[in-house]
């Protein structure tokens, strides 16, 4: 049975939430955006992920109105944001500080938003309990913020941008104060909260994983410019550029020039060694210069030399990092390149195969690399 | 424990002698029987009842209460907003004039300020009593107000507002509803620090009071011109006792508070 896939921007009918036009942004001399151009679908989970200073606070500032563009336009739900203040927009954002406020309880911090619409009092009572039941804080409505733990008041500050049932709801940064585990937990709930609600999510993260983990879509940002937006599978398995493939995760990047073969490539990263045989769509004439990216976990490891592989290569073994489930083999090749390789430890420590110093076959298939142009 | 040394308990007497001496003699001598301030004749509470009678002292009191009222109250209305515009306005055109010269009567001599008040006053013919002592405190007591409340205001976390303004509030309502509350113990103290300042002013009230309304400090720099009374020490020890008072109870309020705030915060962590 055929599923759908929740893709509106493939769909050229669908209508985008979001739309940036050409957006710029300069504080004095400093450009924080620079001609952005981009769309965001209703429902859709997005991420803006990107390294501290690329821009992407700034993006998400604008869309709730505390930034105006320098050039350029934001339109919401096809309604030009120019001249729309904050509390004029059907915008509402979690912050990375919950900026709760502490002198109000959580109930009156979840009410807040509500009672400035002026609405009557028993359908604020019952919104605001639903809010509780929704983020499971129906026991701490009458405490105040500082007497509860940071990961209920990520909850209330999440229950409190909500309340307002907006468009468009922002997060910055939700999870940042909260420790491995809880953050773990709280981004499955973040996203049955989406599904639920409906609502449209941008969130800002420098946190590659929680954008992997949660997001329908990725923007990966640098210095002021979205250098791919993809869902999070395209993101690692094809990025776009040496750049975003190095962003996320992990990855070998080997330095080479390419030869077309056939239907794939030959590409030549050192001299008195056999070429690497990659196919991939990107066209690349004879003799240009190219980067092979490799993720490590696509990258075999085994004492002789594989038989059925397109790629293989000798080195030795310089350092193994241990973390449990998987280890990461980092292996000097002859021309003194260092590659990962990651195996998952399926047998105990005291049975592992290779050890330090170990002189080892790393192999990959043609097609388990990305050959990228910049 | 590091042993009490003898030098530090040397520093510890000298300095509380240095600081206290002068009010415990003053008290002792309020309670003398004798009209001469400097000869000990036996305890007596005679001259608390006979400040009591004094009509112009009361009168005066009452006066200093009500410019204090008065001035400490507007003074913090002014020097809040002064605060707020100042470090939450953005860069505007002479902001760090501005800023600078909100402080200026921090520094200035009171002499010339109550000089230049009386001029003013003289200049635009107000006639000179409560009213212009109130204007008058206002005028240099609002930069204190305003130097407490702002340094509030810069440690003041700015998403609280920016919250409030995205959850629909009006910037005026953002800051009646949140900012207010927040920063309203440094507005009291703000307000406090006003009414000391006023309670004890003598130079620039004795510019700007007129023959009909004398302030408590006047009325005591007068009598003791003509030598001091034990009245005067009896109504001093008063207000001993009245500022005692209000700091050991403002003192306890504090650190009751604090330990409350404590406990939540521990009863939080162990509920997480």
């Amino acid at each position: 049975m055929a599923q759908t896939v929740f893709a509106p921007w493939d769909d050229p009918q669908a209508k985008p939430l979001i739309q940036f036009k050409n957006v710029t942004k300069r504080f004095g001399d400093f450009t924080a955006i620079e001609n952005l151009t981009q769309d965001i679908y209703e429902r859709e989970f997005f991420a803006l992920l990107g390294p501290s200073g690329c821009g992407k606070t700034t993006l998400m500032r604008m869309l709730a109105g505390f930034e105006n563009t320098s050039e350029g336009q934001i339109l919401i739900a096809g309604q030009d944001m120019a001249n729309v203040p904050p509390n004029k927009r059907a915008v509402n954002m979690m912050f990375q500080s919950y900026a709760l406020f502490p002198h109000l309880s959580i109930w009156e911090n979840i009410a807040f938003g509500l009672k400035r619409e002026g609405k009557p009092k028993d359908q604020i009572a019952a919104r605001v309990d639903e809010m509780l039941r929704l983020t499971r804080l129906e026991k701490f409505a009458m405490r105040k913020p500082h007497q509860i733990s940071g990961g209920q008041r990520q909850r209330v500050a999440l229950a409190r941008s909500l309340a307002k049932a907006p468009k468009l709801l922002l997060l910055d940064e939700p999870l940042g104060a909260l420790d491995k585990k809880l953050r773990q937990d709280t981004q499955f709930e973040l996203m049955d909260i989406q599904e639920k609600t409906g609502t449209t999510f941008v969130i800002v993260t420098h946190d590659q994983e929680e954008a992997m983990t949660v997001s329908s879509r990725v923007a990966v940002m640098d210095e002021g410019q979205i250098i791919q937006v993809a869902t999070p599978a395209q993101i690692y398995e094809a990025p776009n550029s040496v750049y975003v493939a190095d962003f996320i995760g992990d990855v070998n990047i080997i330095d080479g020039v390419a030869t077309p073969e056939g239907d794939a490539y030959h590409i030549a990263w050192a001299e008195g060694q056999a070429p690497f045989t990659a196919k991939t769509a990107t066209r690349f004439s004879e003799g240009q210069r190219c980067y092979l990216a490799i993720r490590p976990e696509k990258v075999g490891i085994s004492a002789d030399r594989p038989a059925d592989m397109a790629n293989a290569v000798q080195g030795q073994i310089i350092d193994i990092a241990y973390l449990g489930n998987i280890s990461t083999y980092h292996v000097k090749l002859a021309n003194g390149q260092m590659m990962k390789a990651q195996t998952a430890n399926t047998r105990r420590l005291s049975r592992r195969s290779f050890t330090w110093e170990d002189r080892v076959w790393l192999s990959w298939t043609d097609t388990a690399a990305v050959v990228l142009e910049n | 424990m590091r042993r009490f040394s003898w030098f530090n308990a040397t520093s510890l007497t000298l300095g509380f002698a240095f600081l206290y001496l002068p009010m415990i003699i003053l008290i002792i001598y309020s309670f003398n029987a004798s009209r001469l301030v400097t000869v000990w004749a036996g305890f007596s509470t005679q001259w608390y009842g006979t400040l009591l009678q004094n009509q112009s002292f009361l009168d005066a009191a009452w006066v200093t209460v009500k410019v204090a009222i008065a001035s400490s109250t507007i003074a913090t209305v002014l020097g809040t907003m002064g605060a707020y515009v100042l470090v939450r306005g953005g860069r505007f055109m002479g902001r760090t004039v501005f800023s600078g010269m909100i402080y200026a009567p921090l520094v200035m001599p009171e002499v010339i300020t109550g000089l230049s008040l009386l001029l003013l006053f003289i200049g635009i013919g107000l006639d000179r009593g409560i009213f212009t002592i109130v204007l008058a405190h206002t005028t240099f007591s609002m930069c204190f107000v305003s130097v407490v409340v702002s340094s509030r205001l810069v440690s003041f976390d700015k998403s609280l507002e920016e919250a409030a303004l995205d959850l629909g509030c009006s910037a005026f309502d953002a800051f009646r509803l949140v900012t207010l509350p927040i920063i309203a113990p440094a507005v009291i103290s703000g307000w406090l620090l006003a009414f000391t300042l006023s309670l004890d002013d003598l130079v620039i009230a004795s510019f700007t009071a007129g023959p009909s309304a004398t302030t408590l400090p006047i009325r005591i720099f007068s009598a003791v011109r003509l030598g001091v009374s034990p009245e005067i020490n009896a109504l001093s020890t008063i207000m001993i006792a009245i500022v005692t008072i209000g700091v050991i109870t403002a003192s306890i309020l504090t650190k009751r508070s604090s330990l409350a705030k404590q406990n939540d915060e521990q009863a939080a962590a162990r509920t997480s």
